[in-house]
Formats: C-alpha cells, structure tokens, sequence
C-alpha cells in the first residue's frame, strides 16, 4: 500500500512539473514581458532595465529553473494589472470557486446517484428511461444556456433566487445548480452501470435468499460496490467543476478563480493567467490522487493490482 | 473496468460523458437531425432569408413570428441591430458544424497516431503516451481553451487546433487498446515476416481494423467540440462579432434577456437539438458498429 501510494505521488509530482513546464512556456510566448510591464511608448533603457531586474534576459532553461525555485516558494509573479502578488489574487477569489464546486458537485451526486441506482435496479423502466434522458439533457444543453433558463424561472418568474453575485449560499444556488446538471450524466451513467453488474452478482442473490429488505439490499450492498466508480468519477467531475466554472462565474458575477481568469486574459495579464491554470491543475491532480487514495480503502482488490 | 487497459490511468478517469444507450430509433432521430442541420448548413447562402451581416436599425428587436407583434417578413424576428434572426441561426448552424468537424479531423490525428505508436510498440513508447494522457487530463480543458485563444488569437483554424489538442484522448484510449489486442494477430505478424516497416503495418494493417469504434468516438467528441466553441464564443474569445456563431448570439443577446428573452432561447435550443442529435447519432453508430463496447 505504501509503495502504491508513493508511485502514485511520483507521478502526481511529475505531471505536475510538465503542466508548470507547459504553463511556463505559454507565458513566455504571450510575447515579450518586459515590454508589456512597461507599457506601450516607454523608453527602450527602461526595458532593458525591466528585463535585468526580472531575469528576462538570461537562457529559458535558466528562467525556467530560477522561475520554479520561486514559485514552490509561493512567489509566481506580480499581476501586472492589480500590481499585487499573484498568489494572494488567487487566494482570495479561490474560496468562492471552491464552495461553488463543492456545492454543486453535492447537488449532482444527491441526485444523480439515486437516479442512476434507481434506473440500474431495473433497466427498461420507466424511472430508468427519465435518468437517461435527464443525462441526455445533462450532455447536450449549453451551460450558459441553462444559467439563462434558471435565471428567467428562478430569478425573475418565481424571483425566489438572485440572479447575481456571490457571498451566500443562496447567492450560490442558481449557479450551482447550473454546474450540477452539467456533471449530472457521467455520475448517472456510472452509478447505473455499476448498479446493473452489481444485481447480476452473486452476493445480491445471497442476500435477496437470506430474505433481506430489499432496501437493505441496496444500501448495504449495493451502494457500497458502486460507490469505486464513482469517488473516481466525482473527484474528475469537481476537477472539470473548477475549470468549468468560468461560464457561470461569468453570468452570475461571482468573483471565483474563473472570472478572475477571464478577466486576465482580458486586460493581459499573463502572470495571473498562469498561477490560475497552475492553482486549478495542482487542485485537480491532489483530488485524483486522493480519490485513488480513498479507492484504494473502500476496495482492497486495487492494492493488489 | 480494466486499468490494465488503461495503464496508469484508472478507466474511470477516461469516462467523459454518459453513453446513453439508444435504440434504432435513437441513431434515426440523430441522422435525421444532423443530416437536416448539414443541409441547412451547407445551403445557407440560397436558403437564408436576408444576409447576416445586414443591420437595420429601423427593424430592431422584431418579435419572432409566434409572438404577438411578429411578421412572416423575420419569422424569427431581428437582434437589437436589426439583422435577421433566422439568418444568422442558419449561419451559425455552418459555423458549429465547422468547427466540430475540423476539430475532430485535427483531434483524431493526434489521438489515433499516439494510440498506434503506444499500442503497437508497448513498453517505453506506452508510458510516454500514457503520461501524456495524464498529463492532458490533468489540464483544466475550459481554463487552458480559453487561455491559450485569449493569448494566440482567434482566428478559426487557430482555434480548431487549440480545441483539438484537448479533444484527442478518447481517440488514443481507443486506438491504443484495440491496437494492443491486434499487434499480435496473425496478419500482423505475417505482415511483419513479409518485412512491412511498422509504420506501413500500423497504418495499412492495423488501422483499418479500428475504422468503426473510431467513428463512433469521432462523433461523440464533436459534440464537445461544439459545445466548447459556443462557450468560447459566449465568452468573447472566440468568433468575432460582425460573423454569427450561437454561442456568440446568446451573447449578443445577454443585455435583452430579462425582456426579450427569446434572443436567448432560439440559439439556445438551437444548440441543445444539435448536440442532442450528435449524441443520438454517435450512441446509434456505436449500437450498430460496435456493440461489444456498448456497455
């Protein structure tokens, strides 16, 4: 188990020191900082002065060793836009993507789980044909669309909900619910399918012999046996939450990591670009790896592989 | 669930959408969806009632021709400079079908020749794919999409080829696994013995072999293609206003949603009955071409 877990580390830390490499990159070919920092006009002395005093002028290999000596510090650059830390940027807009993802991640899997379960118990039936067109929907609807329609009934018909800015869970609901729906089909799709091999296996029969209820059945024995598909499945969908909800911190005005990118890419501000691509990959990669970690609890046949 | 298959990557992480499974009336309605949204497409120039860059600022906001006040002259009226609703909607449709089939071309190039070279070499070649792949699924697809457009420009092929360097995994996971199963086939090996080079038995032996699950992945990933370049457009980094894109109307047409909430629901839907009929079509053709992966 420790041996799993530290090659599953190793290569969590590489994959991580190729998306930095990557990142890196990318910033360096949005064009020539020096010039951007200083602003259109300024003298050519003032650039060469920029470049020295950030290191610009030295080899990439260089800049990018120098770069992530820094950056595993916790320094990655000064926003050229709010001229404060990058870091400290990220940390105050990462709190609101967070608990929007988390938030609508809790949505999905209340819904989708009990669905797909339902609709794998007996497939064909009614229940099961709404959880596959519900899924249908899920994949084919456009996001903003969606915040939109949630917007016209919610907000404005029934105006139970605001429509705009974050702060509370209220605030959070509409969006969440518009982030939910679209990570609903692949929990749906696998919970039903987990629940349909669970059925055929043996040990279902066993217990429906023994004469257990059949909710019993379900919840002891059941749930338990789909629920690995599903941590894997769900830590990718709050990954793809966190990148994903830029759409939605865009309609609903909320101040997440996002928006925050959005808005950079906007005015040109590379560094913060970067460190946000940086902080939602790292985000990603720490939940996969705990997701293996708490797979590898619930069903010991994984350390074995 | 194999992760053999899938080497370090547990097959669970591969799984992007749901596969619906859908009769033979499901891979009718896709085919009959996509082939009347391929015509409108293709037709456009004859078909479009005005052209849509044309503004009247005289014919602003008309209300489609279901809603009280609207005329048969917009049938589904005009945006807030007076172009034709229904015009632009016919051109958009051009656009998605686009962008959604040169992405796939580009993203399939990528995947399927990095899933011959893992599949049929294994060893060494297989981990530097299968890191690459982990690597891909790593990155945060909405983030780095809008990034690297925001950073390169926009232009349409540009943008194609950013999309399909995020769209190519499902090709390689499938490439890869069924050229595993085949590098050690009979006809590979006497095409080895007749002295083939591998690159001639990965493309003229092995390939054709993969011809329909490749299908069924290509379609499916259209879908995402598509939608992904309507949530770049909504964003303003993708097509450029005067050309006409859905997720650029929707847009366009954000400012007007509290009163004329139709600019928002035509292309909306619009791109909902699309996206829908890719999924029919491409859970269809996996029905019927292979329906040992249906499951």
């Amino acid at each position: 188990m420790a041996y799993y877990i530290a090659r599953r580390l190793g290569l969590a830390i590489m994959v991580m020191l190729t998306i930095s490499f990557m990142s890196f990159v990318m910033l360096k070919m949005s064009g020539d900082l020096a010039i951007s920092l200083a602003g259109e006009g300024s003298g050519a002395d003032y650039v060469e002065f920029l470049r020295k005093t950030y290191g610009w002028d030295k080899p990439l290999p260089v800049q990018y060793w120098n770069w992530l000596i820094k950056a595993l510090q916790g320094d990655v650059g000064t926003s050229f836009y709010y001229g404060s830390p990058v870091l400290s940027l990220i940390a105050e807009r990462l709190p609101a993507t967070l608990s929007l993802g988390a938030m609508a991640i809790t949505m999905a899997l209340a819904v989708a789980i009990p669905l797909g379960m339902a609709g794998g118990r007996a497939p064909g039936s009614i229940i099961d044909r709404i959880a596959l067109f519900i899924a249908l929907l899920g994949v084919s609807t456009p996001i903003f669309w969606l915040s939109f329609l949630l917007i016209l009934v919610l907000g404005i018909q029934f105006a139970v909900l605001p429509i705009s800015g974050g702060g509370s869970v209220r605030h959070l609901a509409m969006p969440a619910m518009a982030l939910a729906f679209y990570s609903m089909p692949a929990i749906i799709r696998i919970s039903r399918a987990g629940m349909i091999e669970v059925m055929r296996s043996e040990y279902i029969r066993t217990a429906r012999a023994k004469g257990l209820r059949p909710w019993q059945i379900y919840l002891q024995h059941a749930l338990r046996n789909t629920l690995v598909p599903v941590v894997a499945v769900a830590s990718v969908q709050f990954g793809f939450l966190l990148g994903g909800s830029v759409v939605v911190e865009n309609i609903f005005a909320i101040h997440g990591i996002g928006y925050l990118t959005w808005e950079a890419i906007n005015q040109n501000d590379y560094p913060v670009v970067q460190a946000a691509l940086l902080a939602v990959s790292a985000a990603y990669v720490v939940l996969t790896l705990l997701a293996d970690i708490v797979n590898m609890m619930i069903d010991p046949r994984i350390r074995l592989e | 669930m194999n992760s053999r298959i899938t080497g370090s990557v547990p097959a669970a992480r591969l799984w992007k959408g749901p596969r619906i499974p859908v009769g033979r009336w499901g891979l009718a309605t896709g085919v009959f969806i996509i082939g009347f949204i391929t015509l409108v497409a293709i037709l456009a120039p004859w078909i479009a009632p005005y052209s849509p860059y044309e503004q009247s600022l005289a014919n602003r906001l008309v209300q489609p021709v279901f809603m009280e006040g609207g005329t048969w002259g917009h049938i589904l009226g005009t945006d807030h400079l007076g172009r034709d609703y229904l015009s632009r909607l016919i051109y958009g449709a051009r656009l998605s079908l686009l962008v959604g089939f040169g992405t796939i071309v580009l993203s399939a190039v990528m995947g399927i020749g990095l899933g011959l070279l893992g599949g049929y070499f294994g060893g060494r070649v297989d981990m530097a794919v299968m890191f690459l792949l982990t690597v891909r699924l790593s990155l945060p697809i909405m983030l780095v999409a809008i990034s690297l457009v925001g950073l390169l420009g926009n232009s349409l092929p540009l943008m194609m080829l950013i999309l399909a360097c995020f769209l190519w995994d499902q090709f390689l996971v499938v490439t890869r696994s069924l050229t595993m199963r085949l590098r050690n086939a009979e006809f590979v090996l006497a095409a080895r013995a007749a002295g083939l080079s591998n690159v001639r038995i990965m493309i003229g032996e092995v390939l054709p072999n993969l011809v329909s699950p490749l299908i069924v992945v290509g379609t499916l990933e259209m879908a995402h293609a598509i939608l992904l370049e309507a949530a770049l457009s909504f964003l303003g980094l993708g097509i450029r206003p005067p050309d006409s894109s859905w997720g650029l109307m929707i847009a366009e047409a954000k400012d007007f949603v509290f009163f004329e909430s139709w600019l928002v629901n035509i292309p909306g839907l619009a791109m909902l009955v699309l996206v829908a009929g890719i999924t029919f079509l491409g859970e269809g053709l996996r029905a019927w071409l292979a329906p040992d992966s249906s499951q």
